[in-house]
């Protein structure tokens, strides 16, 4: 982390997935933050009359079974899936990060929420994340929260092992020695290091975060249907498969091109900000 | 050995007691009341409130638990607020389309995914190492649901070769079940092919940089014996806790490709309860997968004693 800028450009050069991964999520974000520049359309506006229309000049990508324009449709879609994937980042690893921290020092807390997150990692995600919305309300704001739960287990343990480890080292030993206080260690010596592999981590958050929350809508168990959001788009084109694969397939494809370049980002900031992860997974 | 067997049966325990806390928690914090859900729309109020009482929703949360986990430890896992019947018999009812993706699934990835990892590791930086590893991160980011509608589209729309819509059960023959699992199976390998590629090769260059590989190689032994019976038998222990790891992933995976495939297994079970606002039924099924997914842990971490005689408890 600590490296000359110069240094790091050098890193991005010789891993160009950086450079592949984060131009085309800028582009992905553009496309959502530009939307209604890019389309006249309302992604909400139904048109009964010109329902499963083909692309034309019109509607660049056709319509859908309501007479919606696929495009807004797609591109405020893109919207959904950013914004759920940088909320849960950012949620789960400042809870986990918060959590983790402390169970790396106190050790009657560590015990206890460390069986909590074993419990929580015990549920498979998708189910815990349909449990969660179906339980509360299907909004964007109960998707953002119940993959927050999810990811937080994660997030705990790798900055927990980061603190057990660190806890050890000789100069953390030489502040305590020193007399400095615990929230002075923490945020001196032990942050700093946690913050390369959380920030790995949380990209990799964001692209599991940007498929379940794809996953919950496409079952119907996630965002409410009239939300613009790509699960919703594949989800109302089901019925229409065989004679519509575009319905199902355009909004899959730009799911997948969005997590790929998302994934991309991960394995490239992996390699340049933590060499020794490298090998590993 | 014994006491180790026992140690780690006792783990689960608190494990499992958290997945109940958090299950039973869901379904009496949520704004839903299951009184009223199960008394219906044309419920009047002192229905309601009777149902709330019969079922005891009126007392200390504690005490709502106690009952309920006291059942659940008996097997009984409640009545589904939509077919009245019992949770349990509607998940073993569900269950044989989702056992056979599940362990159809895990047993060919891993046949694929383990010689693509020892394949990658060997020839670590490689243009064929290079172009498996790029597949894995496709792998990773392909929602298990879109490669579903690619391959339905393609195999189904497109060839019309197989089908894409149901399952056939076993008692049917072995042919109509691979039939109709193929391309199910196919969509919820690709996380898991990649998962497993990904953590063979990790730990198969590990112990490609041990000295007694060298010695092995320096002995003339053959590339292949020395890749499989010295290399990846000392790398097994990681690929071996992913796959139980991963086990989760799977599952999630299946939940959501039955779906796409329309299979009635416990993942149309699932979306079906939502839908109805089945909570019992979600409930049931939250816990039994996860208490399959512990137990599955269990025995892999049992089964490293067999596996790596190193490790004395």
């Amino acid at each position: 982390m600590a490296r000359a800028p110069s240094s790091f450009a050098d890193q991005v050069r010789r891993h160009p997935t950086i450079a592949i991964g984060g131009v085309t999520l800028a582009l992905v974000a553009l496309a959502g933050i530009a939307a209604p520049l890019l389309t006249p359309h309302d992604p909400l506006a139904i048109n009964p009359l010109g329902s499963l229309a083909p692309a034309s000049a019109e509607h660049p990508l056709g319509t859908d079974q309501l007479g919606r324009d696929m495009l807004a449709r797609l591109l405020y879609g893109t919207r959904v899936s950013l914004i759920v994937g940088a909320l849960v980042a950012l949620l789960a690893t400042v809870i986990g990060l918060t959590l983790g921290l402390v169970a790396g020092f106190v050790r009657v807390f560590d015990a206890v929420l460390m069986r909590v997150m074993d419990g929580l990692m015990a549920i498979p995600a998708v189910l815990l994340a349909i449990a969660f919305v179906a339980a509360i309300k299907a909004s964007v704001t109960t998707v953002v929260l119940a993959l927050a739960i999810v990811e937080i287990p994660r997030v705990v343990r790798l900055v927990r092992s980061v603190v057990l480890a660190l806890r050890e080292l000789p100069f953390v030993e030489g502040a305590i020695i020193a007399g400095s206080t615990l929230p002075g260690i923490l945020w001196r010596h032990i942050l700093p290091n946690t913050l390369a592999p959380l920030t790995v981590q949380a990209t990799y958050i964001a692209a599991s975060a940007i498929i379940i929350e794809a996953a919950l809508s496409f079952l119907g168990a996630g965002t409410p249907p009239e939300v613009p959001s790509w699960g919703n788009m594949m989800a109302a084109g089901r019925a229409f498969f065989l004679l519509a694969p575009e319905l199902i397939l355009v909004p899959g494809i730009a799911l997948t091109i969005t997590v790929l370049a998302v994934n991309m980002l991960g394995d490239g900031l992996r390699d340049t900000l933590d060499p020794r992860l490298r090998k590993r997974l | 050995m014994i006491f180790y067997v026992i140690r780690r049966l006792l783990m689960v325990a608190p494990v499992m007691a958290v997945v109940t806390i958090v299950v039973f928690l869901l379904s009496r914090l949520g704004p839903a009341d299951p009184a009223a859900i199960l008394v219906g729309d044309l419920g009047s109020s002192e229905e309601i409130q009777r149902t709330r009482i019969a079922l005891g929703l009126d007392r200390p949360l504690l005490a709502q638990y106690l009952t309920w986990i006291t059942g659940v430890l008996r097997g009984d896992l409640g009545i589904s607020i939509f077919t009245r019947t019992s949770v349990a018999s509607l998940i073993g009812q569900s269950a044989e389309p989702t056992i056979v993706l599940t362990l159809a699934t895990m047993i060919y990835t891993v046949i694929i995914a383990v010689p693509l990892g020892v394949l990658a590791a060997w020839r670590a930086g490689s243009a064929i190492d290079r172009i498996f590893m790029g597949l894995a991160v496709l792998g990773f980011s392909t929602p298990v649901f879109v490669l579903g509608y690619v391959l339905a589209y393609v195999f189904g729309n497109r060839l019309g070769i197989l089908p894409v819509q149901g399952y056939r059960g076993i008692e049917g023959g072995i042919g109509g079940v691979l039939a109709s699992i193929t391309l199910p199976c196919i969509a919820i390998g690709s996380t898991f092919i990649a998962l497993i590629a990904r953590v063979t090769r990790a730990s198969m260059l590990d112990v490609l940089g041990e000295d007694y590989i060298r010695t092995a190689h320096a002995k003339g032994m053959r590339v292949p014996v020395v890749l499989l019976i010295h290399a990846l038998k000392n790398a097994a222990i990681p690929i071996v806790t992913m796959i139980g790891i991963g086990f989760g992933v799977l599952l999630s995976g299946v939940v959501v490709t039955e779906s796409v495939f329309a299979i009635p297994g416990i993942g149309r079970l699932t979306v079906e309860s939502v839908f109805r606002r089945d909570f019992p039924v979600i409930q049931g099924i939250v816990l039994a997968m996860s208490l399959v997914y512990v137990l599955l842990n269990l025995v892999i971490d049992l089964a490293y004693t067999l596996l790596d005689p190193r490790i004395r408890y």
